[in-house]
């Protein structure tokens, strides 16, 4: 599998991350070596394998849904960048 | 008084409970220890003042009949685990200036038994690494030099590079770890120490920086197999604010060390080669398990066919894991925040502000396994990678349950190759390379624990794995014990304090 600059760029957008373009051919390298190396997987024959989903075998345990935190905006927002009274504030995003 | 900072942590509980030293003294030890040692990069935020003012208050909980198993213990913490109102930042930039407001649940159960932190240990960038060279916070050295080329700094292993150079040098007594592929016992190799990933499920990951949220596990790092069966002992146990912790009594987990290795069966997995790996690392290996043979112990051939499909379906897993959870680093709630493109008062949208963040807060090798995780996460490839990564760890888990239906314990090498230089260190999958005999454990959720037991030609520690049955780590350390009594590893690093 050979990756292009095309789906390194696709790639950045899905994980939000903006990427100077003259990074772009390096990654490009770097996730083809990664996704050459994880392709022998193809080798194995996992038909009628079931995906592991757990690795402690444990079933999810049931609670009762009631509030059990909260009422401490200032712990909350003890580490916002930016704030604006009780909230979060973020660059304009409606002109 | 001198010098007790290079005690075990058995060695002062027993000094402290006979009033030979206080919990100020032994702290002490360890601060000017951080100081004489603060070139080696171990630690990131070193809290020297709360830690002496915590020691004085050991003291006093002692002089008033309290007897906590870990009573004025000076440990290091890996700075992944949140330390409440203590600068906490998984060596990233993007978590700059992050001071949780809550305790991780392995943290607060140390507290609970009465330990004293030092400070946050520095790591690999969000866990990931296998050299302690991709933190935000320069790189960890390790304690030991090479007598071939003893002007070289060494890396310590990663990603707890720098909880493994702490205890090595003899800044702390113990230290917290995490392990995701090896995390915690490829740089116990490389530096000479105990290192014990337990099962997963066995500490709560409550409070821990995530990195991929199925493999990680928190475990102790130490100077001895019984440091770090006390260490877990506090460090474990069920905690309703993590849903994959399991709720199973933690036991007394010194209970079997001691009892040597007569009458069980420890494996020896063929597939535990890998070319290039130097001799000396089959010798060492051997070595042991014929010292486990002459103490009476049933050495046994076994087979884990797909230990070569783990480390490529552990960079499927822990890459997907990764994306989705580092996902939250936005800029918005906490952290890093880059400013807005020079000349403008504000980012034109959210998106632009989210994407600068990211790219400028996260380094290389995190930003590249981001990447990854969102490339075979995305539509159409889901099936492919991370379903059939999954279906590969079944298989993996299969192979231990059968091999433990034979034997008792598994014997391996920890690593293929002893500590490098930092300026040798490989790059992308050969890297990666580093945690081929950690990372089979890992994908099954097995218990590992890495002891060092001798010396390359160079001089450097090398280590043996020993893995264990699901939350059977009394056994696992009883074997580990065994190990290291037969090994005898006494030799010390050349920059400890």
């Amino acid at each position: 599998m050979s990756i292009t600059r095309e789906t390194v760029e696709q790639a950045a957008r899905l994980a939000r991350l903006t990427v100077a373009d003259d990074d772009k051919d390096r990654l490009a390298g770097e996730l083809s070596a990664i996704l050459g190396f994880v392709e022998q997987l193809d080798e194995i024959n996992t038909d009628d394998v079931e995906p592991l989903t757990s690795v402690v075998g444990a079933t999810a345990r049931m609670r009762k849904d009631e509030v059990n935190a909260g009422d401490y905006p200032e712990r909350v927002l003890a580490n916002a960048p930016d704030r604006v009274t009780d909230f979060y504030a973020v660059p304009k995003v409606v002109e | 008084m001198s010098e007790l900072n290079r005690m075990t942590i058995a060695q002062a509980r027993k000094g402290m409970a006979e009033g030979s030293f206080s919990s100020v003294e032994l702290t002490q030890s360890c601060v000017n220890a951080m100081d004489a040692r603060a070139d080696l990069g171990a630690f990131i935020t070193p809290t020297p003042d709360a830690a002496l003012e915590a020691a004085a208050e050991a003291d006093k909980k002692r002089a008033a009949g309290d007897q906590g198993p870990l009573l004025g213990i000076p440990l290091g913490i890996k700075d992944l685990f949140c330390t409440e109102g203590v600068q906490t930042t998984a060596a990233s930039r993007i978590l700059q200036g992050f001071r949780p407001t809550y305790e991780s649940t392995v943290t607060s159960n140390l507290l609970r038994d009465g330990a004293v932190f030092l400070g946050k240990l520095n790591l690999d960038e969000f866990a990931m690494g296998s050299s302690n060279t991709t933190s935000y916070y320069g790189n960890v050295v390790n304690p030991w030099q090479s007598s071939e080329k003893p002007d070289m700094q060494l890396v310590p292993g990663g990603s707890s590079g720098g909880s493994a150079s702490a205890v090595a040098a003899r800044l702390c007594l113990g230290a917290t770890g995490t392990d995701t592929g090896g995390s915690i016992r490829q740089p116990a190799a490389f530096c000479g120490i105990t290192g014990l990933k337990p099962t997963y499920g066995r500490c709560s990951r409550w409070g821990v920086v995530a990195f991929a949220s199925s493999l990680d596990q928190a475990g102790p790092m130490a100077r001895s197999v019984e440091d770090c069966a006390l260490m877990l002992g506090s460090m474990a146990g069920y905690d309703p604010m993590d849903t994959t912790s399991v709720d199973t009594a933690v036991p007394d987990y010194t209970a079997e060390l001691g009892a040597g290795v007569k009458g069980l069966k420890i494996g020896i997995p063929r597939e535990y080669r890998v070319d290039g790996m130097p001799e000396e690392i089959e010798k060492l290996w051997m070595e042991t398990a014929d010292r486990l043979r002459a103490e009476g112990a049933e050495i046994v051939d076994i087979s884990l066919p797909h230990t070569h499909a783990a480390l490529p379906a552990y960079y499927i897993v822990a890459p997907a894991e990764a994306s989705s959870n580092l996902a939250r680093y936005d800029g918005v709630r906490y952290g890093f925040r880059a400013d807005a493109p020079e000349g403008l008062p504000e980012f034109a949208s959210l998106e632009e502000m989210y994407a600068t963040t990211r790219g400028e807060g996260f380094g290389q090798e995190v930003q590249r396994r981001i990447m990854i995780g969102a490339y075979v996460l995305s539509a159409g490839f889901y099936d492919a990678y991370y379903n059939k990564a999954r279906q590969v760890r079944t298989l993996i888990a299969q192979d231990f349950a059968s091999a433990f239906e034979q034997v008792d314990a598994i014997l391996t090498p920890t690593t293929p190759s002893p500590a490098f230089g930092i300026t040798e260190e490989p790059t992308g999958v050969e890297m990666y390379m580093n945690d081929v005999f950690t990372v089979p454990a890992s994908m099954a959720g097995i218990p590992g624990i890495s002891v060092p037991v001798g010396m390359s030609k160079a001089g450097l520690p090398l280590g043996v794995q020993v893995l264990g049955k699901p939350f059977e780590e009394v056994g696992l350390l009883r074997v580990a014990q065994a190990v290291e009594t037969a090994a005898d590893f006494t030799a010390t690093p050349q920059l400890m304090a």
